[in-house]
């Protein structure tokens, strides 16, 4: 990836904070549906598998069935006898055969080596050993059958904290602690032993799976001496780490994202490139590669189980005075990014109140388990159920109301926070909290006898944007055509949340194209201006940004043209329905199509199309003083619900459930909604019912049969309050919604039940066993 | 595996297609017919991304052989679609209340409320979500979906072509 934009043009925009023009708008504000809707409701719209070429192959990944073993020998000899097989590679056909992540930039975590294929050592069950691609998915399936693995069994260690022991089995020789984070900030052990309450509480999460319902998939072959390889993937810069596996140049390599049927982070990594990647290179022919859902539950990446250990202090009037945190993080067997998700637990870890000694640590601990990785939430989602089950502690504690003891510790806009950062927006908690509980108004009577009805609600702050360290970026390359039409080429992806959507709603808003006669394309490593991938809740913010400012360059730009056509100043011009009207003394007379300002452009050597680099904030991080620069922004927000817990069975039923958050704008207010009640739902099943249950390594979820997700009947209906406050960092100041939306939810949840039944969860999933242990305790 | 040639109806048009008889459904319907729609999210039955009406009533593809079909009628969501390929009513709903965000399950979806409004003239909001159980979403939390469907089953015949003759009390 390079700065060095050779394309038309080139144009820096820098971040600004300033209030951007207020409304009124003409596209932005509208529940619009658009161009990507069309195609889904129809069926036409086309995913990762949906790819079939002449003389095509069909791959597969033989993968490790023990968590720890020695690789004595790979016998390949009978499946590359079966008629149909066309290649079956192992360690030995992979040129570069190691992928060193350095998820947080190289600020402290170990260089450990990820095979792309295993060579003599697995280290969790699903490792993929091998490759084979034969013309039929059956011959393939077949002959990944006959491929005998001899294993030698080694211990392995499966629980983080045991893993912590000196003595634990090492998954790597580098050790086992990948990564440990450390912010601080004031005095915490001072300020608690002066504290006049220390309330102390340990809270654990678990495995938990995307559940896309998508399953990662792609279709790769040669075209022009390049490998291209269009796939479902939220990160077409993996191109670069795909020619590294195979020493190739980085323009020899090119990857298309496919639009995708959910990602949640689980897009995020790799997953069938590199495997498509070497087949297509050693057979010179097409392949494509579906993981079977089995196969995507066992081995792809899981959110991060957590181990979170707090200790509040707070004087008598509920004002916190310290949190001194401990995180630990299960990364399984190889370190993915886990060293980023565990830094933003450790730098979310206190939430959206005011912390003037905070002692925050977070490790992330190799084990013989699935590798985790990122997880829509990234580690600021897991603890809202440590600081909010706090929250509530405290003011049982104090006999103060948990709203109350929220209101006097809330942040607000110029507070610092403890990464030693000042907040430059305003925190909107309060009316996220209000509006929530207004919502929900008068709690309901119990259903029966047995019954017990609680209320329950949390409050968050998550990042949207990378860690600013990186330095993000993201561009947009925009043209109007002869005809008047608009291009958006961004090298964004689209998970389905509307990403591609989004920005032709923000240069519409500019540029007076109508929407219909907007084309975007997007996810091309070869064809797009790099946009950084979809992840983090970045991409209306970056990309979002990158088009607002490339769409006012290029208006402002023509408009000289126009106003010269037109003979009026540039500053009376509206761009409005596909015309440049003179709009001076509140009418609107004269005016051109954008067909005929294009045509004008062209008379006067003025060029219509414009390519614009957008840069986030810049800054640096010290992780040994745990002080820096870490997120652009956040988005706060409050979830509140009801819940009926039995306690004769321990069900909880969640009669009720208010989602509400800031989103500063918002640019398409059902897409919005939507984001808001999906990511509500999937943390509803995140609290109550799912669960990666690992036996020594080995899944007992790795069909849907057995990992429930929230089906239409499981949950109520998402009620959403949208705040809007007119601050943030996104187009038209907007904030991300994508992660924002699931990370209060297991914490609102286990707050109701504890209010319900007066014992509190700690323990994720809350299932029935788990909420009747707790009631045979009353 | 020997393969045979059968006939299959998909959507109102005849196709004879070679197939083994372990080869299922989804798969001659997605690859060997070219149905996009027609999608592979489990295997097992449970997520209904695969669903198809056969003879009326849904089924998963990814649970039958094509053999199984041979003699009867499959229609995907492209059978929703009307005279110049115009949206039906109930994509319509879908449409304006943002029910699809990533669209993966939608055509599922789609064919699952299409046999519902079929079947019983105004179903209620939990009705609904009972029929929708075996079509998972992990997107759109389903209120949308909901919201879609609901406006569409109120929708008076005329806007509702399939309830026509099909009604139970």
């Amino acid at each position: 990836m390079t700065d060095e934009a050779t394309l038309p043009s080139p144009a820096t925009a820098r971040p600004s904070v300033e209030p951007d023009s207020a409304a009124p708008f003409r596209v932005v504000g509208l529940p619009l549906a658009h161009h990507d809707f069309v195609d889904k409701v129809r069926g036409t719209q086309l995913y990762a598998a949906d790819w079939k070429l002449p003389g095509m192959l069909y791959g597969r990944v033989i993968r490790s069935v023990l968590p720890s073993a020695r690789i004595r020998s790979i016998e390949t000899a009978e499946a590359r006898a079966l008629p149909g097989v066309i290649a079956v590679l192992t360690a030995r056909d992979v040129p570069r055969n190691r992928v060193v992540e350095r998820a947080s930039g190289g600020l402290g975590e170990l260089a450990v080596e990820m095979p792309v294929l295993a060579h003599d050592r697995v280290r969790y069950v699903g490792e993929p050993v091998a490759l084979v691609a034969a013309v039929s998915q059956q011959i393939a399936d077949e002959a990944a059958e006959l491929i005998e693995v001899d294993y030698r069994e080694l211990a392995g260690v499966f629980d983080p904290e045991a893993a912590l022991d000196p003595g634990a089995t090492q998954v790597h020789d580098e050790g086992n602690v990948l990564v440990e984070w450390n912010i601080r900030r004031g005095d915490a052990e001072r300020a608690l032993a002066e504290a006049d309450l220390v309330v102390t509480g340990e809270y654990r999460s678990q495995h938990v799976e995307h559940a896309y319902l998508e399953p990662e998939a792609g279709v790769g072959w040669m075209e022009n001496g390049v490998l291209t390889i269009r796939v479902a993937t939220q990160v077409i810069e993996h191109a670069a780490t795909v020619a590294g596996i195979l020493e190739l140049p980085e323009n020899k390599v090119r990857v298309i994202s496919a639009y995708m049927g959910g990602g949640f982070g689980g897009k995020e990594d790799m997953t069938v490139e590199p495997y498509l990647a070497l087949l297509v290179w050693r057979t010179g022919r097409p392949v494509r590669m579906i993981w079977e859902r089995q196969e995507s539950m066992l081995a792809s990446t899981k959110r991060h189980p957590f181990v979170m250990r707090y200790r509040t202090g707070v004087r008598a009037d509920g004002t916190i005075l310290a949190q001194d945190v401990d995180i630990i993080g299960d990364a399984g067997a190889y370190p993915y990014l886990s060293a980023r998700v565990l830094f933003a637990g450790a730098a979310l870890s206190c939430g959206p109140y005011r912390t003037r000694n905070a002692s925050l640590r977070s490790r992330a601990v190799f084990t013989n388990n699935v590798p985790t990785s990122a997880f829509r939430g990234f580690g600021a989602m897991q603890v809202v159920l440590g600081y909010e089950s706090q929250m509530d502690r405290v003011a049982e504690a104090l006999g103060m109301s948990p709203t109350e003891v929220r209101r006097r510790n809330f942040l607000a806009k110029g507070d610092i926070i403890p990464t030693g950062e000042s907040l430059d927006t305003v925190v909107a908690c309060e009316e996220t909290l209000r509006r929530a509980l207004d919502r929900l108004g008068e709690p309901p009577a119990p259903s029966g006898p047995s019954k017990l009805v609680g209320r329950g609600f949390a409050c968050n702050m998550q990042p949207y944007g990378r860690t600013i360290w990186f330095r993000d970026r993201a561009s947009a390359w925009l043209s109007l055509q002869a005809d008047g039409t608009l291009l958006i080429r961004a090298g964004i992806t689209d998970l389905g949340a509307g990403q591609a959507a989004s920005l032709c709603e923000i240069a519409s808003e500019i540029l007076g194209v109508p929407l219909g006669e907007i084309s975007v394309y997007i996810g091309d490593t070869a064809l797009n201006p790099p946009a950084g991938g979809t992840f983090a809740t970045r991409q209306l913010y970056m990309s979002g940004n990158a088009v607002l400012h490339a769409a006012r360059q290029l208006r402002a730009k023509v408009a000289p043209v126009a106003a010269e056509m037109l003979a009026c100043t540039p500053d009376q011009l509206t761009f409005e329905d596909g015309l440049v009207r003179v709009a001076c003394g509140g009418q609107s007379g004269t005016g051109l199509r954008l067909a005929e300002l294009v045509a004008g452009c062209e008379q006067r050597q003025v060029d219509t199309s414009l390519l614009s680099i957008w840069r986030a904030e810049q800054g640096a991080f010290d992780p040994r003083t745990g002080q820096g620069d870490s997120f652009p922004d956040y988005t706060y927000g409050t979830h509140a619900t009801d819940v009926e817990v039995d306690t004769e069975t321990g069900e909880v039923k969640v009669l009720r459930y208010v989602a509400s958050h800031d989103v500063g704008r918002a640019i398409n207010p059902m897409r919005v909604e939507g984001q808001i009640q999906g990511g509500a739902m999937q943390g509803l099943g995140y609290a109550l019912m799912e669960d990666v249950v690992l036996e020594e390594g080995n899944s007992a979820s790795t069909l849907f049969a057995h990992y429930f997700i929230p089906t239409s009947m499981d949950m109520p209906d998402v009620e959403v309050e949208i705040v809007e406050s007119g601050e943030g960092k996104g187009p038209f100041n907007a904030r991300g919604i994508g992660e924002p939306s699931i990370a209060p939810t297991a914490a609102a949840v286990a707050n109701a039940i504890a209010n319900a039944i007066g014992q509190r969860p700690t323990q994720l999933p809350m299932t029935p066993e788990r909420v009747l242990a707790l009631c045979l305790r009353r | 595996m020997r393969k045979r040639l059968i006939s299959l109806s998909v959507n109102g048009r005849g196709y004879d297609v070679w197939v083994t008889p372990s080869e299922l459904l989804l798969d001659v319907l997605h690859d060997e017919l070219g149905l996009p729609e027609v999608r592979y999210g489990c295997g097992e039955g449970v997520c209904g991304t695969c669903t198809v009406q056969f003879d009326g009533h849904t089924v998963s593809a990814c649970l039958m052989f094509a053999i199984q079909a041979e003699g009867h009628q499959i229609s995907t969501v492209a059978a929703l679609l009307g005279e110049g390929e115009a949206l039906h009513p109930l994509q319509e709903c879908m449409l304006r209340h943002g029910g699809a965000q990533c669209g993966f399950c939608t055509p599922g979806m789609l064919l699952t409320a299409d046999c519902l409004a079929k079947r019983t003239r105004r179903p209620s909001r939990d009705e609904i979500r009972h029929e929708l159980v075996g079509n998972l979403c992990r997107c759109t939390g389903y209120t949308k979906i909901l919201d879609a469907i609901e406006e569409y089953v109120s929708l008076s015949s005329p806007d509702r072509p399939s309830v026509e003759g099909a009604e139970l009390p």
